[in-house]
Order: C-alpha cells, then sequence, then structure tokens
C-alpha cells in the first residue's frame, strides 16, 4: 500500500441501496473524495479552458504575449546578470540560460498565484453551487501550462540559433514538468485554503514568489554556492526543477541527489495542505 | 412495522440544524487581528472561548420529499428558508443531522452563476451548464434547445458583457430551465426577468416535475408556489410549523404569520449612521384615519415622513407595490406626477438636509379586494439608502359596484371600471 493510497479514501460502492449523497456535519479531518473529484472532472477542464481562453481576450496582440513575456524578461535579465553582472552560465549562452529556467519559472509562479487567489476571487460561484472546492486551486495550477507550452517555443527557436539540440534526456522532461506543477500545487493548496480566512495571504505570496526567485538557480548556476550551503540549497524543489531542465535541453549536469529530498518535501507539504484544505472546505460559505 | 414501499423518497432530512456565531471575539479574518486579540487577552489561552452568540438559524428540521413530488418551501425572511435551501445543495454544511438524497441533485440559488463577461453566450451556456453539473455531452445535445429558448440566436457570438440585462437574464434562465436532475433544488430565481418569459420558465419546470422529478421550490411568490407545488412546508423561526397541501400552508402562513407586519402606522427609530432615512409611515383613510384597512370604493392614502442629514444632488422615494402573492402591481416615484403633467423627464431631485413628508394619493376603485403589500425606499442614482419592506394593507369590499364584479369570479389585481361604447350598427 502506497502512502496515496492510505490517504486517498475509496468510496463504499453502494448505489443501488443507500442514498447517492449523504450530508452530515464537518468531520474534523477528513481524507479527498477522489472518486467526487473524478466525476466532477468535466467542471475541472472547463475552468481551465475558460481562465485559458479570458486570459488574452480583449488583447490586441493575444496569444503573443505568451511569447513576449518571457522574451523581455530574458533581454533585461540577460543584460544586467549576464552582461553588466558578468554572472556565469554554466558555459551556456546567458540568454538560453536563464531562458531555460525562466519558463518553468513562470508555470510555477503564475500556478502559485492563480490558485492562491482562486477560492476568493471565485467566491461568487461557490457560495452558490457545490463542487469539490479542489477544483479551483487545481484549475488555477493547470492553466498556466497552456502559456508554458506556447512559450516553449520561444525556447526551440533561441536554440536553433545557438546551435543547441536536446540531450536524449529529453525524455525526462515531463517529469520536470511535473515536478514544478506539484510544488506549485502544494504552496497554492495552503495559500488558498488560508486565504479564504486571512487575505493576508494574497499580499504575502508575491513576495514569497520574488525571494523564491532567487533563492532558485535562475540567474545564476547553483555551482556558484558554497559546498556548506549546498544542501540546505536543494531541499528547494525549484532547484531541481531548474537544473533538471538545463541538463536534458542544454546539456549541463544532471540535478543532485538532494532532488529526492525535495520531492519528499513537496509530497508533505501537499497531504498535510490538502488535510487543511479539506477542513476550510467545510466552512467555506461561511467564512470566506 | 408495516413495509409499504409503494412511494420512493427522494429527500430524508433529519434533525437538520445550523448554528451561526454573531460578532463575537473569536472571528479573525486577518492575522494582525488574531495576534492582537491573543496579546491583548492571554487569559483566553486558559479560557479558551468566550461567551460568543450563538444563533441557530435552523434547529430540529425533518421531513422527506417523495421522489416525483414538487414541494414548496416558505416563511418570511430570515426564517431559515435559505439556511435550508444551502444545506441541500451543500454550499454550506449543518451543524447537526443529516439529509439524505436519493438522485442526481442539481440546485440553483441564482441563474447565470459563473457567467463571464468576456465570454461569448455560446461559451457561457458551456460555462454556466458545466458549473450547475450538465455534462458536456448533455449541453451539446441541449444546445440548440437552450438557444431557441432563450430567444437571442442572433447574439449568440457576442460577449455577454455587450447583452442588454434582459437578453443577459434570458440566456441565464434558458441555461436554468434545461437542468434535468433528478433532485431539483430552486431559490427565489424567478424573481427576475420579465412577466412573460418568467411565465415560460415557469412552465418549462412544472414540466419536469410532470415528468417524474423532484423539486423544491423555495420562494417568497405564493402565486408561483401554487402553480408549481403541491405540498408545503412552513418555516418560522428555523423550525418547521406546517407542512401538508400547499393551499391550506400559504393560507395559514398569510393569515398567521405575515399577518403580523400590518400596522397602519411605524415609527422607526433614528440611526445616527444613516444621512437620509425614513422614519414613520402611516396608512390613511379618506376620512383621515389611520387604519390598514380600506374600502374598495374609498381612496386613501400612504404617508411617510423622512429625514435628511446632508445635502443630496439626487434623492428620490420609490414605493413598490405587489399582492401579498408577490405579484408586482406598481412601481412609483416621487417625481412621477410632476414629470407626468408638466411634461418633464426630471430626474434629478436635489434635497437639502431637513424633515420632509410625502404623501401617494391611491385612487378608487383602482386594486382589488385582498391583500397588497409595499416597500419604501429613499434612492440616489445607485443605492437604496434606506427602506422598509413589506407593509401590509387589505382592501375590502364592503357592497358595490365592484362586488357584483367580483362575483362573477374574476380575481384579478385592478378593478377599474372601463368605459366600453356598444352601437348597434344595424338590425336584421
Amino acid at each position: 500500500m502506497t502512502l496515496l493510497n492510505l490517504f486517498f479514501k475509496e468510496p463504499s460502492e453502494d448505489a443501488t441501496q443507500g442514498p447517492t449523497l449523504k450530508i452530515s456535519p464537518p468531520k474534523k479531518w477528513t481524507s479527498i473524495n477522489t472518486h467526487e473529484l473524478w466525476n466532477y472532472r468535466e467542471l475541472l477542464y472547463t475552468f481551465i479552458w475558460r481562465d485559458v481562453k479570458v486570459r488574452y481576450k480583449q488583447t490586441v496582440l493575444g496569444f503573443l504575449w505568451v511569447i513576449i513575456q518571457p522574451l523581455f524578461m530574458m533581454v533585461i535579465f540577460t543584460f544586467f546578470f549576464g552582461n553588466l553582472a558578468g554572472i556565469p552560465s554554466d558555459n551556456v549562452p546567458y540568454p538560453l540560460f536563464v531562458l531555460a529556467a525562466l519558463l518553468p519559472w513562470a508555470l510555477f509562479s503564475e500556478g502559485i498565484t492563480r490558485s492562491t487567489l482562486s477560492m476568493v476571487s471565485n467566491s461568487a460561484i461557490m457560495t452558490k453551487v457545490y463542487f469539490p472546492r479542489l477544483i479551483m486551486p487545481l484549475s488555477g495550477v493547470i492553466s498556466p501550462l497552456a502559456d508554458f507550452i506556447m512559450s516553449m517555443s520561444v525556447l526551440v527557436v533561441m536554440m536553433v540559433y545557438y546551435g543547441y539540440v536536446p540531450t536524449l534526456m529529453v525524455v525526462f522532461l515531463p517529469i520536470f514538468i511535473l515536478l514544478a506543477m506539484a510544488t506549485s500545487f502544494s504552496v497554492g493548496v495552503w495559500a488558498s485554503a488560508l486565504n479564504v480566512k486571512y487575505r493576508d495571504f494574497q499580499y504575502t505570496i508575491p513576495f514569497l514568489i520574488q525571494i523564491w526567485l532567487f533563492a532558485s538557480p535562475v540567474v545564476y548556476p547553483s555551482s556558484l554556492l558554497p559546498e556548506s550551503l549546498q544542501f540546505l540549497y536543494n531541499l528547494n524543489p525549484m532547484v531541481a526543477v531548474i537544473e533538471g531542465f538545463r541538463w536534458v535541453l542544454l546539456g549541463t549536469e544532471a540535478p543532485g541527489s538532494g532532488t529526492f529530498v525535495s520531492v519528499g518535501l513537496v509530497v508533505a507539504l501537499l497531504i498535510s495542505g490538502l488535510f487543511y484544505f479539506r477542513r476550510m472546505e467545510q466552512y467555506y460559505s461561511d467564512i470566506v | 412495522m408495516k413495509k409499504t414501499m409503494t412511494k420512493k423518497t427522494a429527500i430524508r432530512a433529519r434533525n437538520l440544524g445550523k448554528k451561526y456565531r454573531l460578532g463575537g471575539v473569536e472571528q479573525h479574518y486577518n492575522l494582525r487581528e488574531m495576534i492582537t486579540h491573543s496579546l491583548k487577552t492571554p487569559s483566553r489561552i486558559l479560557h479558551p472561548s468566550p461567551p460568543a452568540e450563538e444563533f441557530w438559524a435552523l434547529k430540529d428540521v425533518s421531513f422527506e420529499v417523495e421522489a416525483g413530488e414538487a414541494v414548496g418551501i416558505i416563511g418570511r425572511n430570515g426564517a431559515g428558508k435559505s439556511t435550508l435551501f444551502k444545506i441541500l445543495s451543500r454550499i454550506t454544511s449543518p451543524t447537526t443531522g443529516t439529509v439524505e438524497l436519493y438522485g442526481r441533485v442539481g440546485s440553483l440559488l441564482e441563474v447565470g452563476t459563473g457567467f463571464h463577461p468576456d465570454m461569448t453566450g455560446r461559451e457561457n451556456i458551456y460555462l454556466n451548464g458545466s458549473i450547475l453539473g450538465m455534462k458536456k455531452s448533455e449541453i451539446e445535445q441541449k444546445f440548440d434547445e437552450i438557444v431557441n429558448f432563450s430567444e437571442i440566436e442572433k447574439f449568440i457570438d457576442t460577449p455577454v458583457k455587450r447583452y442588454s440585462s434582459g437578453m443577459y437574464v434570458r440566456l441565464a434562465f434558458s441555461v436554468a430551465a434545461h437542468l434535468e436532475p433528478e433532485i431539483l433544488l430552486i431559490d427565489e430565481v424567478l424573481a427576475v426577468g420579465d412577466g412573460l418569459f418568467q411565465k415560460k420558465c415557469l412552465d418549462k419546470m412544472s414540466e419536469v416535475s410532470k415528468e417524474g422529478r423532484t423539486i423544491v421550490f423555495i420562494s417568497h411568490n405564493m402565486a408561483a408556489i401554487k402553480y408549481l407545488c403541491d405540498t408545503c412546508i412552513l418555516i418560522n423561526d428555523g423550525s418547521i410549523q406546517q407542512k401538508g397541501d400547499s393551499g391550506k400552508v400559504i393560507e395559514f402562513y398569510m393569515e398567521n404569520v405575515k399577518g403580523n407586519t400590518v400596522v397602519a402606522d411605524s415609527i422607526y427609530s433614528i440611526d445616527p449612521n444613516k444621512s437620509a432615512q425614513i422614519t414613520r409611515i402611516q396608512l390613511v383613510n379618506k376620512n383621515g384615519i389611520t387604519t390598514s384597512t380600506f374600502n374598495i370604493l374609498d381612496p386613501f392614502e400612504i404617508r411617510f415622513e423622512y429625514e435628511i442629514t446632508e445635502y443630496y444632488s439626487q434623492l428620490y422615494m420609490v414605493c413598490e407595490l405587489r399582492t401579498i402573492e408577490g405579484i408586482d402591481v406598481l412601481m412609483t416615484i416621487d417625481s412621477d406626477w410632476d414629470n407626468f403633467h408638466n411634461q418633464k423627464m426630471n430626474d434629478h431631485f436635489p434635497k437639502d438636509p431637513g424633515k420632509y413628508q410625502a404623501t401617494i394619493k391611491f385612487p378608487a376603485p383602482f386594486l382589488d379586494t385582498g391583500i397588497y403589500e409595499f416597500d419604501i425606499s429613499l434612492r440616489n442614482d445607485l443605492f437604496r439608502i434606506d427602506e422598509k419592506k413589506e407593509i401590509q394593507f387589505e382592501i375590502l369590499d364592503q357592497g358595490s359596484f365592484v362586488s357584483y364584479v367580483r362575483k362573477r369570479g374574476r380575481g384579478e389585481i385592478i378593478c377599474i371600471p372601463m368605459e366600453w361604447e356598444v352601437n348597434k350598427i344595424s338590425g336584421f
């Protein structure tokens, strides 16, 4: 039995006799009802579709913004950190080096931002209709994937320009994408639930993301850090994500064994977050 | 024990209760407040719960609804109807008790939930349908029907923010009317939209109930409840007061519960935080006597007094009159008379601070016999600054031309004798 099996309960399938649904007073700690979540998957797709669809409505450039944003960031970072500050980049051209980090970073930070706000900004819907509340932060984390996939085209063009061919290890890329999203979700679940009661979190999270950016090897290589700090540094799952991206696409060194520790951290954060979320969920419409 | 399983149960509620905390020291909506509170009163750690005021919005409510039944839930504002609805539709959880639901549940607390202004009508049908619990295949299958029902085919690919409010409501209603769960919960949604379209939706919904679906309908609109529901549950002060045949329960409600609000002369206490407020409402018959019953043939007046403590560049009074069943009769604004008689289109009414008195003069014969209620509000262009609701009066018939009319069972609202001219054009 895996950890997840312990956590997710299977609903009793006794549809012929018992009620379709039983409503009871809140329990202190309950696990996520995966069966119900699965039944509502179409609604999850709908919310993701809405978020993607609405994002660039009534803009002239539309989806071009997906490309423009990371491109500008790349130019600015290259100028200040690469040229002016002369930060090393593991023998990869600096623009490529920074772009390979900016894309998963945007996926991660957008996911946190959207999921944190999701429970409050959609309160008009959620106080009128029931659905598993977890759908909201979940769609907040998944919808930036559309932007991410499109913005990857910029990276492809850049790699062609600099004559880079991805290594065979590129098959591992989805794992690092998944890790970025899982990290984003683990923070998002906590923050979205807390934000329902304490609106402070919607102001705290942007700070956290900024600090996190500099605690991750986005503008500098992690080799820049002294050996003594390496263990602590590797607890950050985004270190693994970014180094993973550079490893499979640009052929730099693979992320270290610290990756597994950070994955463990994400799992712990996620599971505790889901329990907290579930607890808050039952009082949601009374406190939002 | 008899085991007669002739009818299946759709909803079984047992001992439902919902407790709310009022104000209280316990609620902290941001961290700072929480921290300062625990610093100010460290004793809280030792004596954890200070006496927070508790309020049971619902207590010990039990009932059963059979499959295929249409049940109305009525009660005054704040009686606990909405709380019950929110528990049944899982928006909030009960503090005590359980509900068992047999069948797929759909709930309508409002129409157009989740409509996104930037999305087109077409996109919003999918979005709203999905939020209300329809599967994508189901929406696709009913899409044309929904669009036809809404009567806005031409604008289906226009963002809904460009819609008029009427179009918006129509589209929203159309999606809702095509919801086909086994158990449908409806709360007061029919209060909006134009009359004809409302009727269309009611018809569509009663169709649904004839198809064997279970409906729970919560409303103030007694006419709609009568139209849709055979049985009715009356909720008062958080518990069930009566249950049974709709006609009887509604009658009981109007005589015993609603009737209590009939006061012919109401003086209201002044809230120093409000800059404009209604201080008195008085119902006066043609002899100048304060009363809440009027003869059908006699004119009567509604008088108000209100106070304004600051200058308003625009302030007007609105009186909305409806029958006790909830059918709108009339909406009148204090500038109507002046605008009508002097051919003006003035909607700008500057008012200086001071005390004012206003009178609405009702002609006779005008309203048919029956109980009516009205709301009075003081508004500027956006807000209802103060309002008093559900003030009632009754029109009685003490022998007249109109009683002749009524004996023929017309049962309408307005009973103005109309001028007819009948001429014989030729004989054979």
